[in-house]
């Protein structure tokens, strides 16, 4: 059933925002803090505990996976309602301080991203798993 | 008309779905065929949006973009934070644990510094542009850090308006240059693999920022870089008005 995708994943959604402003009210903090965070490592959790119990259906992961696919769309209609105007009337200093923390902070992703020496491409990784299920596919005897 | 509009607005969430589905198609079309494929579609499809949002905001004068136009409202609820956050944490299917315990470490590490760094800043620029107070200072400075953490914080201490609106417009400001940028810097600072797009989720810190940005550059990197940003601005929130308005006091005194 696709709903039941929909359903655990708003459960999950649901969920984690409850703990992350539980979390915000046990720091002292008024603001929710990592609720989509939380929501997302319950999904993960559930989707290992179904895939390992056998309940992986097809509607389930249909339901899930429209939404993520659905996902570019919505950050578009999140950035058509930003107050731009807002943004740019701000003066130079706010130009310059969110301009310099931008810059900043890409500065910083270069420097530490390369700390730890070269990761798995994105690409290598997709390679990767492409030939390791190749190569199961013909273990399991299945010649095409 | 009149029916149109009533129809409309009657529908507002269909109407945002087949217009973003038009923003969509006319920004694939154009990068296919007017930059052959260089820039993102995507990419392409989030400037149109935020340069919508610009055209709202100066005929409504409102805050919300393109949001405000009665027959547009649908925007609001397709683009705002429910879906938006329902939609992040769909991506969460796609994610790799091996590939996100890896990261971890280095992810809490760029947390730690996408907050100290733009507060930093934001700070020094404060006190170049004459404010001597800690608690303008520090607003300003939480703003830079993201446009949540920015006015929680100048709540917290008692910031006056001016200060506030400052601070929200630096964290906006901020997460429009994040969205715009990073499909241009990506190959520079190596955003193609799973750990450093959670080092950008943490460093970046804006949660629009980053999921807009890593859209337009990969999608296959969002649920990284959102399962890091995440925590960003609840740690901003926690840190700036404690911890770091206290070391600001120190500095500025009073």
């Amino acid at each position: 059933m696709t709903i039941s995708g929909v359903a655990l994943l708003a459960i999950c959604t649901l969920l984690g925002g409850y703990l992350g402003d539980l979390l915000g009210a046990v720091l002292g903090v008024k603001a929710n803090v990592g609720g989509v965070g939380i929501a997302m490592l319950l999904l993960i959790a559930a989707r290992l505990w179904l895939v390992r119990h056998g309940y992986f259906s097809h509607g389930l992961r249909l339901g899930v996976e429209f939404w993520g696919s659905i996902y570019i769309p919505i950050v578009v209609a999140m950035a058509a309602q930003q107050n731009v105007v807002a943004a740019v009337k701000g003066g130079p200093l706010v130009l310059l301080a969110g301009g310099g923390a931008v810059a900043i902070c890409f500065a910083a992703v270069a420097l530490i991203s390369r700390l730890g020496g070269t990761a798995e491409t994105m690409d290598e990784i997709e390679a990767r798993e492409a030939i390791a299920q190749e190569a199961a596919r013909v273990a399991a005897g299945d010649v095409r | 008309m009149d029916m149109l509009s009533h129809i409309f607005i009657a529908n507002g969430l269909l109407v945002a779905f087949a217009a973003v589905g038009l923003i969509m198609w006319a920004s694939h079309a154009a990068s296919k065929h007017l930059t052959f494929g260089r820039i993102h579609g995507s990419a392409i499809a989030i400037v149109i949006g935020l340069l919508l949002a610009f055209a709202g905001g100066l005929v409504t004068g409102g805050e919300k973009g393109l949001a405000d136009l009665p027959m547009l409202a649908g925007i609001g609820l397709m683009g705002g934070a429910m879906l938006r956050d329902f939609a992040i944490v769909a991506t969460a299917f796609e994610v790799d644990v091996v590939q996100a315990r890896k990261a971890g470490v280095i992810g809490a590490i760029a947390l730690g510094l996408g907050t100290i760094l733009p507060f930093a800043l934001g700070v020094i620029l404060a006190a170049a542009f004459g404010y001597k107070d800690a608690v303008s200072l520090t607003t300003i400075g939480a703003g830079a850090v993201t446009y949540i953490v920015g006015p929680v914080t100048g709540a917290a201490l008692g910031a006056n308006s001016t200060v506030i609106a400052l601070s929200i417009a630096t964290g906006v400001l901020k997460a429009v240059l994040v969205m715009i940028g990073t499909p241009l810097v990506a190959r520079m600072i190596g955003l193609d693999n799973p750990r450093s797009a959670m080092v950008f989720g943490g460093l970046m810190g804006t949660v629009s920022g980053v999921s807009g940005g890593l859209a337009a550059t990969d999608r296959r990197l969002v649920p990284y870089g959102a399962l890091t940003a995440t925590f960003h601005t609840g740690l901003g929130c926690l840190v700036a008005p404690s911890i770091l308005y206290l070391i600001v006091r120190a500095i500025a005194g009073g």
